[in-house]
């Protein structure tokens, strides 16, 4: 079923190596790094829009309507 | 009538942002399954190409990346136009949401088309219509990452980004008959549904690669659109209750 013979032939990728790999490398980083840097903005966002409200609510306290 | 099912309702940032939240894992976990079943196949069970030896195996990311490239441009041309026609607030978020996923689908597709080119055709990089054209919709992603950034007003923002949206599409086709309509180094397509070049294994490797990268682009831009969508509408009701939820859950 799997057509390689050795692990060190896999990772050899009969002489085509560096591409393969620089190719799935460089994918692999982009994938991973595009939802880490997501999930980031989204924690860094909802912790920046909270401070707003809270500074807008202080606000509102001490100057109620006339 | 009240209760016919109403797709103008899931325009509504209100109802999308749940419903996205819900939806997003599992786009995510279907891309997880789809990535290993095609790189099972693609990478351990596929035999070597008789032309172009293991090097071929770039292909189960190349193609993949470069479809994305294409397709989600087209999907942002489409909500650009109709954001243009209806004026809806969604529109606009769902394109800055798609744009950098695009771009990366875009530097992926050259990135490994460059590392495929080099063993190949002995160049890493030449100015022919296939490769020149994707470096094109590169740049369109990025003027269109620069565009929206650099106007403060949002509805401007949007606006302007979606014009240049809808020039840009002309490019999409261009990219994709480049290699008929001319002499290019770039091979024509390997997938063909009536009689395709490929082996069967080598196939259906490429189909799950392309599937998984559909669900990751989908997920991604799913989770990136709630985040948008928070920051656009922090003054609206819906927006606060989820930022007090969102609170109590840190």
């Amino acid at each position: 079923m799997i057509y390689w013979n050795s692990v060190g032939d896999f990772v050899a990728m009969g002489g085509y190596g560096l591409y393969v790999w620089g190719s799935f490398g460089v994918t692999a980083l982009v994938m991973l790094l595009e939802p880490i840097l997501v999930a980031r903005r989204r924690k860094t966002t909802i912790a920046l829009l909270k401070r707003q409200l809270r500074a807008e609510a202080r606000t509102a306290e001490r100057s109620p309507k006339a | 009538m009240k209760d016919r099912f109403n797709l103008y309702r899931f325009a509504s940032p209100a109802v999308f942002y749940p419903l996205a939240g819900r939806m997003m894992p599992w786009f995510a976990a279907a891309a997880v399954i789809f990535g290993l079943a095609g790189l099972w196949l693609g990478m351990l069970v596929a035999p070597t190409d008789f032309q172009q030896g293991e090097g071929y195996r770039i292909i189960f990311i190349h193609v993949p990346a470069s479809w994305m490239s294409m397709f989600i441009y087209l999907v942002m041309a489409f909500w650009a136009a109709i954001g243009l026609a209806f004026n809806t607030r969604l529109s606009g978020m769902m394109t800055a949401a798609l744009a950098p996923t695009g771009a990366l689908m875009a530097f992926l597709s050259l990135w490994t088309g460059a590392f495929w080119g080099k063993p190949m055709w002995g160049t890493w990089w030449v100015w022919d219509a296939r490769l020149t054209s994707e470096l094109i919709l590169l740049f369109l992603y990025i003027g269109f990452l620069a565009l929206t950034a650099a106007i403060d007003d949002v509805r401007r923002a949007d606006k302007a980004g979606a014009l240049l949206l809808l020039v840009g599409v002309v490019n999409v086709p261009i990219i994709y008959f480049s290699v008929k309509w001319w002499n290019t180094l770039h091979q024509g397509s390997s997938v063909n549904f009536a009689k395709s070049s490929m082996a069967e294994t080598m196939l259906w490797g490429m189909l799950l690669m392309a599937l998984c990268f559909w669900m990751y682009a989908i997920a991604v831009a799913l989770a990136r659109v709630r985040v948008i969508m928070l920051e656009r509408e922090r003054h609206t009701d819906w927006a606060r209750a989820e930022l007090a939820r969102a609170g109590a859950e840190a």
